[in-house]
């Protein structure tokens, strides 16, 4: 097959059996591409991880963009894109008119006045998880606590914040190595 | 004109994006406020479909609003949109990833990053929380207004036992539907 139509069909694949997308998608990539496909080995799989995660965006579409470029250049890129973003954008499409036609019924209403509060246990789930993995020195700590406060009481735009708690990574880093 | 800006606005949200997923939310909440495409209400209620189908989750909700906004064709702008930014960044950066990977200043820039990220996500969880609890600012006057805190309560014990993000929607939206009848609301 044609190494293009092979990476839509393989990252179509992933795209439609993947549920919360980011990194419960790397487990399903690592055996299409990796052990199915061979093409990467699992050092280029966590080189990948540690990409997606310095880059902006959905981890699933730099994944699939960097193996189908990888794979197969420009073309190659473009298509494991398009079979990752593919699915889900077709299922919503439907789903969302279903939605419209649905929303107004009593029952509807119900299920998702409960379903709100449900959507924000997972966030605080999703939350948590990250809280727990991440460092915990005093810096990491005070910008939590001030990207926190510059939206909830400031209403500081998160753009601002995102760019200056870069700059203040970029400047608290090299402090530290001339400390050494 | 709905189209471009559709494009524009999820650009700039797939470009500011760090860590996908919910990393999200305080950016597409910020933006939708801001030109009234839809109301937090339903913003919530679009996490929630996203969440329990397929996919990265940032193609999800943007897909949602685009088509609720702007039709099929808002869709795929938006769509696009919050792709566009990963994709030429990866094919740039895929160019000299070695470098890139050892890059001292990418990963200062991550050591500020990361913590960010959580401290925004905790701030969407206090904005869709207000939002959710205080309905129009009615803080607790019946029993019916500590029903969703309940949930909340138990789901969030649940999903810390048990990591099912459906299963914790299907199981809100039955106690929603069954609480609903049963208060007759």
């Amino acid at each position: 097959m044609n190494k293009k139509a092979e990476l839509f069909l393989t990252f179509g694949k992933i795209g439609l059996f993947t549920f919360g997308g980011g990194y419960a998608m790397i487990p399903l990539i690592q055996k299409e591409v990796v052990e199915n496909k061979k093409w990467m080995s699992n050092d280029d799989l966590l080189d990948l991880v540690a990409i997606a995660e310095s880059t902006p965006g959905p981890i699933a579409v730099n994944a699939a963009t960097f193996i189908g470029n990888k794979v197969a250049g420009f073309f190659g890129a473009a298509c494991a894109t398009c079979g990752v973003v593919l699915p889900s954008f077709l299922i919503i499409v439907i789903i969302s008119y279903v939605f419209e036609a649905f929303k107004e019924l009593k029952a509807v209403k119900y299920a998702f006045w409960g379903i709100r509060a449900g959507v924000l246990a997972l966030i605080l789930n999703a939350l948590w998880t990250l809280f727990r993995q991440a460092k915990k020195d005093v810096i990491s700590i005070a910008i939590m606590l001030l990207s926190f406060l510059a939206v909830v009481i400031f209403g500081v735009n998160a753009i601002i914040v995102i760019v200056s708690a870069a700059l203040l990574g970029i400047v608290s880093s090299r402090i530290r190595r001339d400390e050494k | 004109m709905t189209f471009l800006h559709l494009f524009l606005t999820f650009f700039k949200i797939g470009l500011f994006t760090f860590g996908g997923g919910y990393a999200m939310l305080p950016l597409i909440g910020e933006e939708v406020a801001a030109h009234q495409w839809i109301s937090s209400r339903e913003l919530i209620d679009f996490i929630a479909v996203s969440e329990s189908t397929p996919g990265p989750f940032a193609v999800n909700i943007s897909t949602f609003i685009g088509r609720v906004t702007a039709g099929i064709l808002g869709s795929f702008c938006a769509t696009l949109g919050v792709v566009l930014p990963s994709f030429l960044v990866i094919l740039v950066i895929s160019k000299f990833y070695e470098k890139f990977r050892d890059s001292r200043l990418v990963k200062g820039a991550m050591t500020g990053l990361r913590p960010a990220v959580i401290g925004l996500i905790a701030s969407a969880l206090v904005s869709l929380g207000l939002e959710i609890f205080m309905p129009e600012g009615s803080a607790f006057d019946s029993v019916i207004d500590l029903i969703p805190l309940a949930i909340f309560l138990a789901m969030s014990v649940f999903s810390f036992l048990k990591k099912n993000p459906i299963l914790v929607i299907v199981m809100s939206a039955l106690i929603g539907v069954a609480c609903g009848y049963g208060f007759g609301l």
